[in-house]
């Protein structure tokens, strides 16, 4: 835990950051920044884990350990989805959102 | 002094939050959401997790943004500006998320955390046995599955990045 710093103002810096990811997830019409605004939502929720982790429960590990995998699930998926949107682009030359109508097919 | 870099770190995550998300040139976007990242590695290391805070440098700060970089300028020119998105649009996101960020907030400050006092850092060689041990509580199940989903998902990546042209 941080000195000085209680539970509620953490909590409160995390959710900003969450809902600030939402509202990128909404207005971006770009399929890399939606993915951004996806990392930031996971980054959000994994910050949060941690603290009510330390905060919390001390003696126990769930959330640190849940952490870790948090991180290693935002990697596969960012790998993944860098793909997928490389291929698309060589499919149709646009990576904006309103364009990805190819695999609905 | 923890408190103030507390703050400072605070604000380094909300404003570059907010840079990345509105930023209309897309690589400085990126190169901000990495100032978050660093921000949020920070955090843990004042929060005393120092392997999640080296986990979240190398995984993010070295994969994941370099990754972005490469997409971004594979699909890109580099100086191109996105589309502007419509005003409608950003206040209906804003509202939603402004009303949601309130509802959240009010869960929070509602709630009576029971915090413990007992000042403990998170140890690296109590996680590796957690993650290890097949006993009670143990964690070697996920820590198998996600290794093996690391495994697909780099077949998938190539295999999906490769993919032929379309026949017209």
């Amino acid at each position: 835990m941080i000195e000085g710093i209680n539970i509620y103002e953490i909590l409160t810096l995390t959710s900003i950051l969450f809902f600030i990811g939402t509202y990128g997830f909404f207005t971006r019409e770009n399929l890399i920044t939606v993915l951004m605004s996806i990392e930031l939502i996971l980054n959000a929720s994994a910050v949060n884990f941690v603290v009510i982790n330390t905060y919390l429960y001390p003696d126990f590990l769930q959330g640190a350990v849940f952490s870790i995998f948090i991180i290693a699930l935002a990697a596969a998926e960012t790998a993944l989805a860098i793909a997928i949107i490389i291929n698309l682009y060589k499919l149709v030359y646009s990576v904006e959102v309103k364009d990805t109508e190819t695999m609905k097919y | 002094m923890e408190a103030i870099l507390f703050y400072i770190l605070a604000a380094i995550i909300v404003i570059f939050a907010i840079a990345s998300v509105t930023s209309r040139k897309i690589l400085r976007a990126v190169i901000y959401l990495l100032f978050v990242l660093i921000g949020i590695s920070g955090l843990y290391f004042l929060i005393n997790y120092n392997l999640l805070a080296a986990i979240q440098l190398t995984v993010y700060g070295g994969g994941v943004i370099v990754l972005f970089i490469f997409a971004v300028l594979l699909v890109h020119h580099v100086e191109l500006e996105l589309e502007k998105t419509p005003l409608k649009k950003k206040i209906i996101a804003g509202l939603l998320s402004i009303v949601g960020l309130a509802v959240t907030l009010w869960a929070i400050f509602t709630y009576p955390f029971q915090t413990v006092n007992n000042y403990t850092s998170i140890e690296v060689a109590d996680i590796g046995r957690k993650l290890l041990s097949y006993g009670d509580g143990g964690y070697i199940l996920p820590f198998e599955v996600i290794s093996v989903l690391l495994v697909a998902v780099m077949i998938g990546a190539i295999i999906v990045a490769k993919g032929k042209k379309l026949k017209e």
